[in-house]
């Protein structure tokens, strides 16, 4: 039998993060994952570290024990992330600093320290979890689809980067899923957005699975640089 | 750490590289060999590659936690990653003011 792979998920303490952890503990996969407060997944194949994506020593100390425990890691699915609904015009400073901080500046790091990890262990794959909020230019997302932005072109441009070191890099942007992320969202926003979709209905965790699946899949190794969104956007 | 206890890491390192590296692209072990450059022998992977294994080593092999590739490096006259010498050097000098020496 294959040895099991080492994943790391950031942001499973809840919705798209909790459902990937799930996912893969349930096929025998190694998950490690990751939030600000503690989560109550329990599995024989499954670890939580209590850690902000953006608090670098504790994000090192990660990885170093990653390293000690498991010796390598085939994938990481950089899934945290934080976002605010609001007019541009009313988005206090802190509040875009914040979303930046957590959605780009956190995927940079953990995208680096895995790297570093994955270049030992003869590659890996990496996908990054962004939003069709980018490509619909949605009104009173625009922090948040920008940071989303940089995590897209963070992505194609490490996929060049990281390619010699058989590390794929790819990302995923899901429709509205009736998560916590989207329940300070109005309805009638979110059902606007689902009707400027190619496929009308909301998205689903096994929608996004199937995605990441897919990325991470040995046969996708030629796979890399992609933004793959949902729902036809 | 002194200059002689760097340069043996600098040097281990180097073997792990070379370990994946066809016969010709080697880097030979001392320190006027040519990193980067017009004669340089490592390509922008290859340096990175090398730099991740040292500070992979200083790290676990003495607990010491330098990072080498930063401003500061490529903002000096000369660039540290010119030959393994001014690796090992540069090396050196972050150890010690970070007071591991």
């Amino acid at each position: 039998m294959a040895e099991p792979r080492v994943i790391l998920i950031t942001g499973t303490r809840k919705g798209i993060g909790r459902a990937l952890a799930e996912h893969y503990c349930g096929r025998g996969d190694l998950v490690v994952g990751c939030s600000r407060k503690p989560a109550d997944l329990e599995h024989a194949g499954y670890e939580h570290h209590e850690l902000d994506v953006i608090d670098e020593d504790a994000v090192k100390e990660l990885f170093r024990r990653i390293r000690a425990n498991h010796g390598r890691l085939d994938a990481l699915v950089n899934n945290a992330g934080v976002a605010s609904m609001n007019h541009a015009l009313l988005t206090p400073l802190d509040t875009a600093r914040r979303i930046v901080e957590t959605n780009l500046l956190g995927t940079f790091l953990f995208c680096r320290e895995g790297a570093r990890l994955m270049r030992g262990s003869g590659g890996g794959r990496i996908v990054n979890l962004t939003t069709v909020a980018v490509r619909l230019h949605l009104e009173g997302e625009a922090i948040y689809a920008a940071s989303k932005a940089a995590v897209e072109s963070l992505t194609t441009t490490l996929a060049r980067e990281l390619a010699p070191l058989d590390i794929t890099v790819n990302a995923v942007g899901p429709t509205p899923i009736e998560t916590d992320l989207t329940s300070n969202v109005p309805r009638e926003k979110l059902d606007a957005i689902v009707a400027r979709q190619a496929i009308q209905r909301f998205g689903e965790l096994r929608d996004v699975v199937n995605v990441v699946d897919f990325f991470l899949d040995p046969a996708s190794d030629f796979v890399t640089g992609q933004v793959l969104y949902l729902g036809g956007v | 750490m002194n200059r002689a206890d760097i340069e043996r890491t600098v040097f281990a390192a180097v073997d792990d590289l070379n370990a994946t590296l066809p016969e010709e692209k080697r880097l030979p072990r001392n320190g006027e060999a040519r990193l980067i450059g017009a004669e340089g022998r490592l390509d922008s992977i290859g340096l990175v590659d090398l730099i991740l294994s040292v500070e992979q080593k200083l790290q676990d092999e003495a607990g010491v936690a330098v990072t080498i590739a930063d401003e500061k490096a490529f903002s000096q006259s000369q660039s540290p990653f010119l030959t393994l010498g001014t690796l090992t050097d540069y090396v050196t000098k972050l150890v010690g003011k970070d007071g591991h020496g």
